[in-house]
């Protein structure tokens, strides 16, 4: 189908990284099944490096392979390095999104903020709370 | 392999429709309003496609006038009657909530004009009855319009019921049997419709061309105006091998309709049966008031559009009511019209047969939904949440 780059498919078909970390250091989920997708990131965290990544989806094509790009994207990586992480970075590492699925893409920012949050607050570690977006900043527009 | 299940968007053309199309392109290629003989000729077959149409409707040559399709022949039949309407002071129409929207979109722009529309819920069985449409007709009703089968779910509404009580009123009643046509059996006069639309593309004719039925004496107005094609009702020359086309193709279909809906349903049946194994899974719309060819389910747990690109890989053409489809937020108007919460409408499937569909693909399309609904509810959290209690099934085991 023409709808999506050919990495979109390859991620949407062959999805890296999918599953659940039983002993997470940090979890985040976000979306709404209401507006049909959400999404649920789980870390762990050795060191301040992510050493282990995994996400579970429901949602879109290009939802799923949002979330395969960006736990691709933040393996092995430092945590300050995984907040900068933006969903635009994932798009362009998807070779684009279509307009209006562009939001699958803020999704997984969001998602990986999310669980990068879990963290701090699991282990106590101070964070600038401007990091991290509200449903505010989602700009899905869904009513919930 | 290749399996063509999404027979309600569009269909293939069949062979008798190509074929008669084929001579209005290449050798009688003239204009019917032209006075030589090669326009005079497609004049002629004009003539005789107006009347093989009318045949199959059961209404006079007269009382058919061509459109480019359906979406048009709708919006004529509803702004004519509003027309009609407003002339005699009545300004109030009664549709129901999951209408096509080539409907619902001409009844937003009449009230942006001053019309009350009426939409008539529908019932968790996809059907709205012959009553909901008594009850909501009042003094000042000029229209009903009801479609015939609703093109995502696939119930068939009570249409005679539906025409009688119009008839009984006083009031016009239109109907969109875009699906029904070329599978149902249509008798305008014994089904008391005023006003019907049809698309050739539905039943296997080209796509781009379609007809408007009037009952003798319902003035229509025109959308396009210019000469004085369609009577001077709808200006334009005539697509001649188009309207060849549909006037094979729905010949071709009205022959054969109880062979048609018998071989199908059956095998329609066939393909419920496969899919309602799958657990906590619904099928949409009534099993019997039901389009031999329309199958329409929602899975919990999983969204519409990544089971499409999925089944497409395993050659299996289908769509899907998923917001994610539609570039829009919400799913199906039609999914929430039969009471589907959002959650679980944007995990729908529908599949729709043609006469050509076989057990070996319906077989076949069975295992590959299995499969893939299996493998997206593999990754889904809220399928986890499900089965983990944190969230509550809507569906039944």
């Amino acid at each position: 189908m023409a709808l999506y780059s050919d990495k979109v498919m390859d991620h949407f078909r062959n999805p890296r990284n999918v599953g659940v970390i039983e002993d997470a250091d940090g979890i985040g989920e976000v979306g709404n099944a209401k507006c049909g997708d959400i999404m649920k990131i789980y870390l762990k965290i050795d060191n301040d490096i992510i050493t282990d990544v995994k996400f579970e989806t429901f949602g879109c094509g290009s939802a799923i392979a949002s979330s395969s790009m960006a736990t691709e994207l933040i393996k092995g990586k430092p945590v300050a390095e995984a907040l900068q992480l933006t969903n635009k970075a994932v798009a362009e590492a998807l070779d684009g999104l279509p307009a209006h699925k562009l939001h699958c893409s803020v999704l997984a920012e969001e998602a990986i903020k999310s669980a990068l949050k879990d963290y701090y607050d699991k282990n106590n570690i101070e964070y600038d709370h401007t990091l991290f977006p509200d449903c505010v900043s989602c700009g899905h527009g869904c009513d919930v | 392999m290749q399996i063509y299940m999404d027979n309600a968007a569009t269909t293939k053309m069949s062979r008798a429709a190509i074929e008669a199309m084929l001579p209005y392109m290449e050798e009688i290629y003239g204009n019917p309003s032209s006075l030589h003989s090669v326009g005079q000729r497609a004049g002629e077959a004009l003539i005789a496609a107006r009347e093989r149409i009318a045949g199959c409707l059961s209404c006079d040559p007269e009382e058919i006038i061509f459109t480019s399709g359906g979406s048009e022949a709708d919006n004529q039949a509803i702004i004519s009657a509003a027309r009609i309407g407003e002339k005699q002071r009545k300004r109030h129409i009664v549709s129901t909530a999951f209408e096509h929207h080539a409907v619902l979109h001409t009844l937003d722009r009449l009230k942006e004009q001053g019309f009350e529309i009426t939409l008539l819920p529908v019932h968790e069985d996809g059907l709205v009855t012959a009553q909901q449409v008594s009850e909501a007709i009042r003094p000042d009703t000029c229209l009903v319009t009801v479609m015939y089968a609703n093109n995502e779910i696939g119930t068939i509404q009570p249409i005679a019921q539906i025409g009688a009580v119009c008839r009984d009123k006083g009031v016009l009643f239109h109907t969109d049997a875009v699906q029904a046509a070329g599978h149902l059996h249509i008798d305008v006069r014994a089904q008391n419709i005023d006003l019907l639309s049809l698309s050739a593309h539905k039943f296997h004719g080209p796509k781009g061309i379609g007809a408007l039925y009037a009952k003798r004496g319902v003035r229509l107005t025109n959308l396009i105006e210019g000469g004085m094609q369609e009577r001077g009702r709808r200006a334009g020359t005539e697509n001649i091998p188009a309207i060849m086309g549909m006037a094979a193709a729905l010949t071709e279909a009205c022959g054969h309709i109880d062979d048609s809906a018998a071989k199908i349903s059956a095998l329609r049946d066939r393909l419920i049966a496969g899919l309602s194994e799958i657990p906590h899974s619904v099928l949409n719309g009534d099993g019997e008031c039901r389009l031999p060819g329309n199958v329409n389910f929602c899975f919990e747990g999983i969204e519409g559009e990544s089971l499409l690109l999925l089944l497409d890989d395993k050659g299996v053409y289908a769509s899907s009511g998923s917001a994610c489809t539609s570039g829009s937020l919400d799913p199906s108007h039609v999914l929430l019209a039969i009471g589907r919460p959002h959650e679980i409408a944007h995990g729908s499937l529908r599949l729709t047969l043609s006469e050509e569909t076989t057990a070996e693909e319906i077989d076949y399309a069975i295992r590959a939904v299995k499969e893939t609904v299996e493998y997206l509810r593999g990754i889904s959290p809220v399928w986890r949440d499900l089965l983990n209690g944190t969230r509550q099934f809507v569906t039944a085991e």
